[in-house]
């Protein structure tokens, strides 16, 4: 059985499942119940300055009847007294040596009162601590959390000011709402940050109400612009953190990857594109700390499959292969191939690559009334359109089409070093 | 084991399974379900609006094709229309629940409130007889109402709707439903003229001279007499008759507790009799065929809830004889032996000599087959009736005599209620063309 353990910036970790920052681990209590259940750490709940919540703060984008594809939440950080949650984080500690505690921390802009709360939670037994600069609601408007998140100096700053008293690892969360991660990644190193989670939530408006017109969550007839999280994020969620990974200046230091991770499946890929723990909170707050059974065994059972001992065989694996549009091969040549054995005739592949794409697709009405549907090849662009609509698995699958023309990228097109297969516009297009 | 009861079996879909059943529908391009309706009912149009929370636009599209959507989400065989086609039968997955969805959306505006989805067209001053009052009738109707033209329906029965209200099985629709969904078509602008006759309260000639088109719907007739000796003796009924009664009358009143009942025939029908003579608390039900299971002209799904029922299913029986002195207490059949399908396709069979045997019953229902109304429609000048004494008309539905028209079963001889509307939909576009044509 492969091992699981790991060690991300010198934070050791049963396994790579942690629970995010957020409402299962707001307290001790849930925190040992999760431990029990199987994850392998949790960073609390966002300690800092005494907040007040709205009693209304979540709403979700539901997709055909698929409950919490996405996540909004107007929640502030921890609004539990301080005492009480050193106190707790102390116990759990004492009763659970060996699973990763880390502390999300939160103040204002002040180098004492970083000193004051690093001093707190180390002494009340941190494993490590997270600097919160992601909330992009509420505590932004005071200067904290994405504020902080936004501004690489105020990022590099309030690390600097961490480190000179830390003497734990220190993470620091970043915000994705900003428009090129790596500046925001560059300046957490610079400033001294063993390493960096990602993502936090993202500004979101999960919708209307049609009848009140309020936006949801509905506080007293208005809202306010929240952070997006779960499923529906998990695209944005790795592409920040393969860019990070595949940043030269930042290549190869710890993350840990946040986002819409739900299943093992999910953890997997995180890990692929160089994250090292990954973190959970949607997927939790929907179905319970019961999942990580699942996350477990399944990583495992991945694992032994590919013949790999340890997370670090897996860790990175997919980074290189993230690469600029400019490198890559445009005489891949591939074609949509329909298996008429499993068609079901529904038309969708039709009707999508007719209105949607490249008028590649053919239908007829077979002799038992179903539809009947075939690739015109010399008009197919392979753009994969067909076989994300087709319902039916293995149904359409992209076959690569050889060509004689060898590699040519972009790059080499344009500066006269490759040649260019024959595409289909050049039949159609006139 | 209690017997089972008249609810629905069909249950109507809460909002949250809905939901998620109108999700699962793929929106299929040329949907097979949507041509599986003989009314072409946009399944995947509406249903569509049903995952959005368009609800009126949902029960309008359904409407809009199929006047009595209502009903016919309760009572269409969709196991061998829709959901029969429906591609997910392929994946091996359920097919779309097509018929409780259709429910779900026009039950809001039809049966539950009376929402007018239609308004009438503008008069053309215009009028079209229709004789009878039966989902043929009532489509062709409402569609010749939204034309503007004026529809007046005679029934001969106390109340319209014909088998709708006083056949289908209590268990799939109740007569109140039929005649709430009735009131809501009467709504739309068409006049229904009921306990009136034609033939015997109105002439058949004042309605050719006095309107401009006339639209036959009389559906069949009753199941005729077997020609049995002690077919006459109490007990022994027309199913019809036994239907439309526990359809109309308190349960309590016609409870068959403790009574041994056999029903004679293989076809739908003589299912709704069985099924329904379980439901009202016999003691022990037979169904009496001729040939064997597989010749039983009756849905499989229809014959599998008679099993699941509890149904003696008395096969390759031929009855011969009623026995009693004034009240039935037994039929008598013959066994019978199959042979090759003959030129109708059918097997033939015979008796078998010496294989006599009595089945002890206390009530006889004659399930054999509704006759046809030779005698009204061949008073009809220039309709023409084919061997099986069915009207015969052309792609509009025009019969030999151009301004008469008809569908329903009276033309295909017995189909389903979706049949009929279809048929009365089409006619009222021929009766359209023709009035507008003058
Ligand atoms: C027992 C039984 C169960 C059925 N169950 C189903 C089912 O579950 N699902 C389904 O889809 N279909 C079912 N059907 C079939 C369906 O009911 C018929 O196909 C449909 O009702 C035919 O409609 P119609 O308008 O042609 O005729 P009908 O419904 O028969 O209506 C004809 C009307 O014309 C009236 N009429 C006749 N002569 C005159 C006259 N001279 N003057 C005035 N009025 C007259 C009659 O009183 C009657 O009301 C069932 C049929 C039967 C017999
Ligand atoms: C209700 C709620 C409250 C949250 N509170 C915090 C917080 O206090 N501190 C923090 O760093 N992140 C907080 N987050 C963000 C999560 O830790 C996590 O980064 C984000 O939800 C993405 O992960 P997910 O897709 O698994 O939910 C919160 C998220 C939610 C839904
Ligand atoms: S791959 Fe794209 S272009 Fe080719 S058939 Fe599919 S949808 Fe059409
Ligand atoms: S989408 Fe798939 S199942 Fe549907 S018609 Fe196309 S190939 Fe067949
Ligand atoms: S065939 Fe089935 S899946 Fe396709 S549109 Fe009809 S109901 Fe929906």
């Amino acid at each position: 059985m492969a091992d699981l353990r790991v060690n991300i910036a010198g934070i050791s970790s049963p396994n790579p499942f942690w629970l995010a920052s957020a409402p299962p681990t707001n307290t001790g209590d849930q925190i040992k119940r999760a431990f029990d259940a199987g994850w392998g750490g949790a960073v609390w709940k966002t300690l800092g300055e005494p907040i007040v919540n709205t009693w209304s703060r979540y709403s979700a984008m539901d997709l055909n009847g698929q409950k919490i594809a996405g996540l909004n939440n107007i929640e502030l950080i921890t609004d539990r007294p301080l005492s009480v949650n050193l106190r707790e984080i102390t116990e759990v500690k004492k009763q659970y040596p060996h699973h990763a505690v880390i502390v999300s921390l939160m103040v204002e802009a002040k180098r004492e009162a970083w000193h004051t709360i690093v001093k707190q939670a180390e002494d009340a037994g941190a494993d490590g601590l997270e600097l919160n600069f992601g909330c992009p609601h509420g505590m932004s408007e005071r200067g904290m959390g994405a504020a902080v998140g936004q501004v690489p100096d105020y990022t590099c700053q309030i690390t600097t000011w961490v480190k000179e008293v830390a003497r734990t690892p220190v993470l620091v969360k970043l915000t994705p709402n900003i428009t090129d991660i790596r500046y925001a990644a560059r300046a957490a190193f610079q400033g001294g940050a063993d390493g960096v989670s990602l993502i936090n939530t993202i500004n979101s408006i999960t919708g209307v109400d049609l009848d009140t017109f309020t936006p949801r969550p509905a506080v007293a007839g208005k809202s306010s612009h929240g952070g997006y999280c779960g499923p529906a994020v998990k695209p944005i969620a790795l592409n920040m953190l393969a860019a990070i990974a595949a940043d030269p200046a930042t290549a190869g230091k710890p993350i840990s990857g946040i986002g819409g991770i739900s299943t093992w499946r999910d953890a997997a890929e995180f890990l692929l594109l160089g994250a090292t723990t990954v973190q959970v909170c949607t997927a939790v707050m929907h179905y319970g700390f019961r999942i990580v059974e699942d996350m477990i065994d399944g990583l495992s059972n991945y694992l032994d499959e590919k013949g790999m001992q340890t997370i670090y065989d897996l860790r990175g694996k997919s980074v290189e292969r993230v690469r600029d549009w400019k490198e890559l091969d445009l005489n891949y040549v591939v074609n949509a191939s329909i298996d008429q054995d499993k068609c079901i005739g529904c038309g969708l592949c039709y009707t999508a690559c007719n209105d949607g794409a490249h008028q590649a697709i053919g239908a007829v009405r077979a002799d038992n009334g179903r539809t009947k549907v075939h690739v015109i090849e010399d008009a197919c662009v392979g753009c994969n359109l067909c076989s994300l609509v087709c319902p039916v698995q293995g149904c359409i699958t992209m076959k690569q089409i050889p060509t004689d023309a060898g590699h040519c990228s972009w790059e080499q097109h344009t500066s006269g070093t490759g040649k260019l297969a024959p595409r289909p516009q050049d039949k159609h297009f006139h | 084991m209690s017997a089972p009861s008249f609810d629905e079996i069909k249950r109507p879909l809460p909002k949250d399974e809905a939901l998620t059943e109108a999700n699962r529908c793929l929106f299929c391009y040329d949907a097979p379900c949507m041509r599986a309706c003989p009314t072409h009912i946009d399944v995947p149009g509406f249903i569509k609006k049903i995952a959005t929370g368009n609800l009126r636009g949902s029960a309008r599209m359904i409407l809009e094709s199929n006047i009595l959507g209502a009903s016919c989400a309760r009572v269409c065989p969709t196991e061998e229309l829709c959901e029969g086609a429906c591609v997910l039968n392929d994946l091996h997955h359920k097919p779309i629940d097509i018929g409780r969805l259709q429910r779900y959306a026009t039950d809001p505006f039809v049966i539950d409130a009376h929402t007018p989805l239609f308004a009438p067209g503008a008069a053309t001053g215009r009028k079209v007889a229709l004789i009878g009052g039966g989902p043929a009738s009532l489509a062709c109707a409402a569609e010749l109402g939204r034309r503007g033209h004026t529809a007046i329906v005679f029934e001969a029965a106390p109340l319209a709707g014909g088998l709708n209200s006083y056949g289908v099985a209590d268990y799939k629709m109740r007569h109140e439903t039929a005649l709430r969904e009735i009131a809501w078509v009467e709504q739309c602008g068409v006049e229904i003229r009921c306990n009136t006759a034609v033939g015997r309260d109105v002439s058949l000639d004042s309605l050719l001279t006095d309107y401009d088109a006339v639209f036959v719907g009389v559906g069949l007739g009753g199941v005729p007499p077997l020609g049995l000796p002690g077919e006459e003796l109490s007990g022994v009924r027309d199913v019809l008759d036994f239907i439309a009664e526990l359809k109309t009358r308190p349960k309590a009143d016609v409870s068959l507790a403790g009574k041994r009942v056999a029903v004679i025939g293989g076809g739908n029908t003589a299912i709704d009799g069985v099924t329904q003579a379980v439901r009202l608390g016999a003691a022990k039900v037979h169904l009496v065929y001729r040939r064997g299971r597989d010749e039983m002209p009756a849905y499989e799904h229809e014959i599998e809830l008679a099993r699941k029922d509890g149904v003696d299913l008395v096969l390759q029986a031929q009855p011969v004889a009623i026995e009693g002195s004034t009240h039935v207490t037994g039929l008598r059949c013959v066994q019978t032996r199959l042979g090759e399908p003959g030129a109708d396709g059918r097997r033939a069979f015979e008796t078998v000599p010496g294989s006599e045997f009595t089945l002890a019953v206390d009530v006889v229902l004659r399930a054999s087959g509704q006759e046809k109304r030779r005698g009204f429609l061949s008073g009809i000048p220039g309709l023409a009736l084919d061997k099986g004494g069915r009207v015969i008309v052309d792609d509009t539905g025009r019969t030999g005599n151009p301004k008469v028209f008809a569908g329903g079963d009276c033309v295909s001889g017995g189909k389903e209620v979706v049949n009929a509307v279809a048929d009365g939909k089409k006619a009222a576009l021929g009766i359209d063309a023709l009035l507008k044509g003058n």
